[in-house]
């Protein structure tokens, strides 16, 4: 409850959650306003915004309405956001659970091969991962997950190394408990609070990791996605900007209101490290 | 010269790591429909099963996958990262050809986000929750949620399609062959808009660490001292809060040399640059596996020398690093 009157005190954390509030918005209510399929062809090509009421952000190269790309667009951004944050820090709370908890050879395997994935460039192990197992919806969410795990496993396991001699897990070691029941029962819901706060971050790094990738057109084609069609705006752009300035506006309000909600959690759930 | 071994000590310490990424890499592209002699093939306009057996046997594709792993780290022991089929050169060549621009582009955004987070963070913490603060505060959040090729594309439509100061793209003008002065003028010209593309994440994130770390510094006794002594605000800053206060900065250049290494991707594909980012995005679309591996070798090298240079100079900011060691 304190938390939240903390959280409710800042201006930038109430912003975030308003933006954040309508992208999840339009991603509702995008079949409703726009029921039929946003990448079929809607009329003319290249219609400039404001111009025609018909279509309140005109259309795209190929005659498709901007406006409705930029609705269902926001649900793949929601999507592919909150399902490769959920993989990337399910791996990375297990990974850095099991290296903090163990140590020894354990946690020096387990690292070596977060340091391996922290040195190779994300963006590049992500090009490696798509030209292998190609680039639908899903494997492109996986792959983001997979290429996003390194932090917060290092954040797992840093929590871990100062939690699991404290008293409450060695009463929990004389009471027999076994090593797996204290990780995920008694250490897990305590190392966890930090680490749901970076999901915000890792959550905007994945929707601008696969922008960037929609962009090269290396992500799944058949979707409505906002870098999509900021990459097909691209061949427009000397006079028809506003195709790729669009869905760009799009990127930055939701990546920006996804950080500020997690800043705003992190200065409601920290108090004490408000004044930084 | 303590120093040296430490920093010494950790680059040995990254050789392991190095071989686990390209290993790893190596067998995860076992998997990548069709290989290097397919794409060949395709290349000629397809061929007879007995030419393809040959190149197979010719590329040392005929042998099993251990084999073949023990081979490429064979060769890569001599610096020798393989043929690629799509450029018909080895890809030591057209990866050292690709690299110079990379280099160029990568050293600038760098210079540039690190000078201005800097000064940006200072300005900032000097008037904390005034409005100069307020200002780049909100502008370093708006710059940190910026997709990068989106601003390039913007950069672009301002800057060379309506005001025509700046080329659009490419590395320096083909059109007219310049040499020495000019010839540096013009590539410099080309490459501002990709520095200022590549830089603005990171400048955001270093104001807000240099914010954060001034503050924090700010607060030490030794800077009461200072005020005590009579010294005004500039020596402050300048002689005694900044040194202590860069170290993060510092830090964060080496964590953060992967991810401006996959930023150049992106970047040099909208300035179309011929860098090594651009050549890990043809060579994923063209399939070319064997310069994709050697990229992968290239920027982990890469990245693990700019943490060892970001080693040496944190022990020259900070002599008790060395001291401890």
């Amino acid at each position: 409850m304190d938390a939240a009157k903390r959280y409710f005190r800042s201006p930038a954390a109430v912003i975030g959650l308003v933006l954040l509030l309508v992208v999840i918005a339009m991603a509702v209510s995008a079949g409703i306003l726009f029921p039929r399929d946003p990448l079929a062809l809607a009329g003319r090509p290249l219609v400039w915004p404001f111009s025609n009421p018909r279509f309140p952000l005109g259309t795209d190269n190929s005659g498709r309405d901007i406006a409705a790309q930029i609705f269902y667009g926001s649900r793949i951004s929601l999507l592919i956001g909150g399902v490769a944050t959920a993989i990337a820090v399910a791996i990375g709370t297990l990974i850095g659970a099991f290296a903090g908890y163990y140590g020894g050879w354990v946690d020096n395997i387990l690292m070596r091969i977060t340091e391996a994935f922290q040195t190779l460039p994300n963006f590049v192990l992500l090009l490696v991962l798509v030209a292998v197992f190609g680039s639908t919806l899903m494997t492109v969410t996986i792959a983001i997950g997979v290429v996003s795990w390194p932090a917060p496993a290092r954040l797992t396991r840093a929590e871990f190394l100062s939690l699991r001699n404290r008293e409450f897990v060695q009463a929990g070691r004389t009471l027999g408990m076994k090593d797996l029941q204290l990780i995920l029962g008694e250490i897990l819901p305590n190392a966890l609070p930090p680490v749901i706060v970076y999901a915000s971050v890792v959550m905007a790094l994945s929707i601008l990791l696969e922008s960037a990738l929609a962009f090269l057109r290396l992500s799944d084609p058949n979707v409505a996605s906002w870098g999509n069609l900021i990459g097909l705006g691209r061949d427009v752009l000397r006079v028809q900007w506003y195709v790729s300035a669009i869905p760009g506006i799009a990127i930055l309000v939701t990546v920006l209101a996804v950080s500020l909600v997690g800043q705003g959690l992190n200065d409601a759930l920290n108090p004490r490290l408000k004044s930084r | 010269m303590r120093i040296l071994s430490l920093a010494g000590r950790r680059l040995a310490a990254s050789i392991p790591t190095l071989f686990l990424i390209l290993i790893g890499v190596f067998l995860l592209l076992q998997f990548a429909p069709g290989d290097t002699v397919d794409a060949l093939m395709a290349q000629m306009g397809g061929g007879d099963a007995a030419t393809a057996r040959e190149l197979r046997k010719f590329y040392g594709l005929d042998v099993s996958v251990p084999v073949r792993l023990g081979n490429y780290l064979l060769h890569l022991v001599q610096l020798d990262l393989g043929f690629s089929s799509i450029y018909g050169k080895p890809v030591a060549t057209v990866i050292l050809e690709r690299l110079p621009p990379t280099i160029l582009l990568m050293t600038a955004s760098l210079s540039f986000a690190f000078f201005f987070g800097l000064v940006f963070g200072i300005i900032a913490a000097r008037g904390v929750n005034k409005w100069p603060d307020t200002l780049i505060s909100t502008l370093g959040l708006i710059f940190y949620a910026t997709p990068s090729f989106w601003f390039g594309l913007m950069a672009i439509v301002v800057f060379s399609i309506y005001l025509q100061w700046l080329p659009a793209g490419g590395f320096e003008d083909i059109g007219q062959a310049q040499s020495g002065l000019w010839r540096m003028i013009d590539i410099a010209r080309h490459l501002i808009l990709p520095t200022l593309t590549l830089g603005l994440i990171f400048l955001a994130i270093y104001l807000r660490i240099m914010r954060a770390s001034m503050l924090e510094v700010l607060n030490l006794d030794y800077v009461r001292t200072a005020r005590a002594k009579g010294l005004d605000e500039t020596r402050v800053v300048m002689g005694h809060v900044l040194r202590n206060a860069l170290l993060p900065m510092v830090t964060l250049i080496g964590l953060q040399a992967g991810t401006m290494l996959g930023g150049s991707v992106v970047v040099e594909s909208v300035f179309s640059l011929p860098g090594l980012g651009r050549l890990a995005y043809e060579s994923v679309v063209q399939r070319d596996l064997n310069t994709l591996l050697g990229i992968v070798f290239v920027s982990a090298l890469l990245v693990i020398t700019v943490n060892f240079v970001v080693d040496l100079l944190y022990a020259r900011l900070d002599p008790r690093i060395s001291a401890e060691g």
